[in-house]
């Protein structure tokens, strides 16, 4: 559903990504784990046209969408919550949904919120409050619920576990799991917590410096001694 | 005691107009984070407009020539704004940030020149309209009046501010606005087209200025193509006293600029009424920078 090929992005002189080879298939939750800086961010940035690729090409359901706007690509099924999360720190929680669903069928909304207010019960609670007001577990949700309001059929997620308590990283990961499971949603993770993703995904790449290293199921690169040494030893196995 | 009292119902219906001035300022620069400072003439250009359309429609009655002539000012004057934008700002978006202030003060002194070149330099009049109104005082030679021109003009402001701020607050496409002004990468990445979401804010600013136009038009009477410098400079002080970027205190600010230059022009000198304004600039920028109903720059997030 999703094929990029031989992507290059630059900032400027800088080049963050050096020629990306990459598929996701429908149905599937594939990771990227990768360390600091080493250009994940800017993949999902750049499959989104928010910083378009100046070499290579991205298809997303057999439309080639490396040039494309981003309002555009997003409408084509493309949901992201991105690095950061970026709620719109002074709409409501609820505003920042219907922002989500922009791009939806006006005549789903309801059914959309219901689901998202199901999987994340606690924005229900917070319906009100201010988005800039809110913990960070709980702008998550919100950044993901926000893309699940625009029924994507190719989420991209940028390191949901950030910053949250282990209580709240489960939560989370227990969401992508049910939206992956029982909606059929494809989706494409980025994340630190490498064990985690792993664990929870079909398959993985693994990110160095702009480029694709090492890709394999989620179990393959679990037991790999690479990426056991590299992303794995420290706490989380 | 009535002297002032008058003084404050001519500040008002100033204010009115230069609250209606202000809210273009202070929209636009929440969603791209430029003063406009072509802004003013954008409603000079709509007093012009209106005195063409009124003269065209003088034999019409006078209630239909009002509504005709803001329908149609608003329509060009939203046009004059979407160019502007168009051709003096979008294409230097991402540019360094002096760049479209430089260039609207261009645009500014080029719209100045046009207007003057196809209209010419002298005054245009046009014959009073809406004349009459109450008398509410007589205090002993000094009689109050509130003329039906004054009620129309803040009355039309009202509403149309609470419309305006509701538009924002509730519609969809208010909804976009206000997200492209908190976050526009975001914003894009949820589906809002950016470029069209600016444009239309150009639009709606420069439509209520074209009301301010015509309301200026049927309170002074007549219009030169130096009207929008002052004017402008007044909208943009009440946009910054209210807090720039905020939408309630560009109308709190234009109220209170009408009302300070009133009273100031009623017991000190009118010659000077010009400074009363612009001092109030100087001390707010000094001493509350965000401006009354502005937010400090902090925000979580
Ligand atoms: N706006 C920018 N301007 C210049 N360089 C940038 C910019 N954004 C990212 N970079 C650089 O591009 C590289 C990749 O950054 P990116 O944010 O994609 O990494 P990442 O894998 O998401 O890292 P992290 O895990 O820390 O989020 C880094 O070297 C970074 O410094
Ligand atoms: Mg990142």
């Amino acid at each position: 559903m999703l094929r990029i090929e031989g992507v290059h992005t630059f900032y400027g002189a800088i080049e963050a990504l050096k020629g990306v080879d990459l598929h996701v298939e429908e149905g599937e939750i594939v990771a990227m784990i990768g360390a600091n800086g080493a250009g994940k961010s800017t993949l999902l940035m750049t499959i989104c046209g928010v910083t378009p690729a100046r070499r290579g090409q991205i298809v997303f359901d057999s439309n080639d969408i490396t040039a494309e706007r981003t309002d555009n690509i997003v409408r084509r099924g493309i949901a992201c919550s991105p690095e950061g999360r970026r709620i719109f720190p002074r709409m409501s929680v609820l505003e920042n949904l219907r922002m989500g669903a922009l791009t939806s069928d006006p005549a789903r909304y309801d059914d959309n919120l219901a689901t998202v207010f199901e999987l994340f019960p606690r924005l229900k609670e917070r319906e009100g409050q201010r988005g800039g007001t809110l913990s960070g577990g709980e702008q998550q949700m919100l950044a993901i619920g926000r893309a699940l309001m625009s029924e994507p059929t190719l989420l991209l997620l940028d390191e949901p576990s950030l910053g949250l308590a282990p209580l709240v990283v489960k939560q989370i990961f227990e969401a992508i799991h049910r939206i992956n499971s029982q909606r059929r949603m494809t989706v494409l993770l980025v994340e630190q917590n490498a064990h985690h993703a792993l664990r929870l995904a079909h398959r993985g790449y693994v990110m160095v410096t702009g480029q694709i290293t090492m890709t394999g199921t989620g179990r393959e690169l679990l037991e790999n001694p690479e990426v056991k040494a590299a992303y794995l030893e420290g706490g989380h196995a | 005691m009535a002297y002032l009292l008058q003084q404050m119902i001519n500040g008002l219906t100033l204010g009115s107009i230069y609250g209606l001035i202000a809210i273009g300022y202070t929209m636009v620069y929440g969603i791209i984070g430029m003063i406009n400072f072509a802004h003013g003439e954008i409603y000079m250009i709509a007093a012009f407009v209106a005195v063409i359309a009124f003269t065209a429609l003088s034999n019409a009655p006078l209630v239909v020539a009002i509504l005709l002539v803001l329908l149609f000012t608003m329509l060009i004057t939203a046009a004059y704004g979407w160019t502007i934008e168009r051709v003096a700002y979008r294409p230097l978006r991402g540019s360094f940030r002096l760049a479209p202030l430089i260039s609207a003060i261009g645009m500014s002194i080029f719209l100045q020149n046009y207007v003057q070149l196809v209209q010419g330099a002298r005054n245009k009049p046009v014959p009073p309209m809406v004349q009459g109104g109450f008398t509410i005082m007589d205090d002993g030679g000094f009689t109050v009046q509130l003329s039906y021109l004054q009620i129309m003009i803040v009355v039309t402001t009202v509403v149309l501010m609470v419309c305006f701020t509701q538009f924002i607050n509730t519609t969809s496409l208010g909804r976009q606005q206000r997200a492209c002004e908190q976050d526009k990468t975001m914003a894009a990445l949820l589906g809002v087209n950016v470029d069209r979401t600016v444009s239309m804010t150009f639009v709606m600013g420069a439509a209520l200025a074209a009301v301010a136009g015509v309301m200026v038009t049927l309170y002074y009477g007549v219009v030169d193509f130096y009207l929008g410098f002052l004017a402008g400079l007044k909208a943009f002080t009440a946009a910054v006293l209210g807090g720039i970027g905020s939408l309630p205190g560009a109308m709190l600010g234009g109220l209170l600029i009408g009302l300070i230059e009133a009273v100031w022009a009623g017991y000190f000198s009118s010659e000077w009424k010009d400074v009363a304004a612009f001092s109030i600039l100087v001390l707010v920028l000094i001493f509350r920078p965000q401006g009354l109903l502005g937010r400090p720059e902090v925000e979580k997030v």
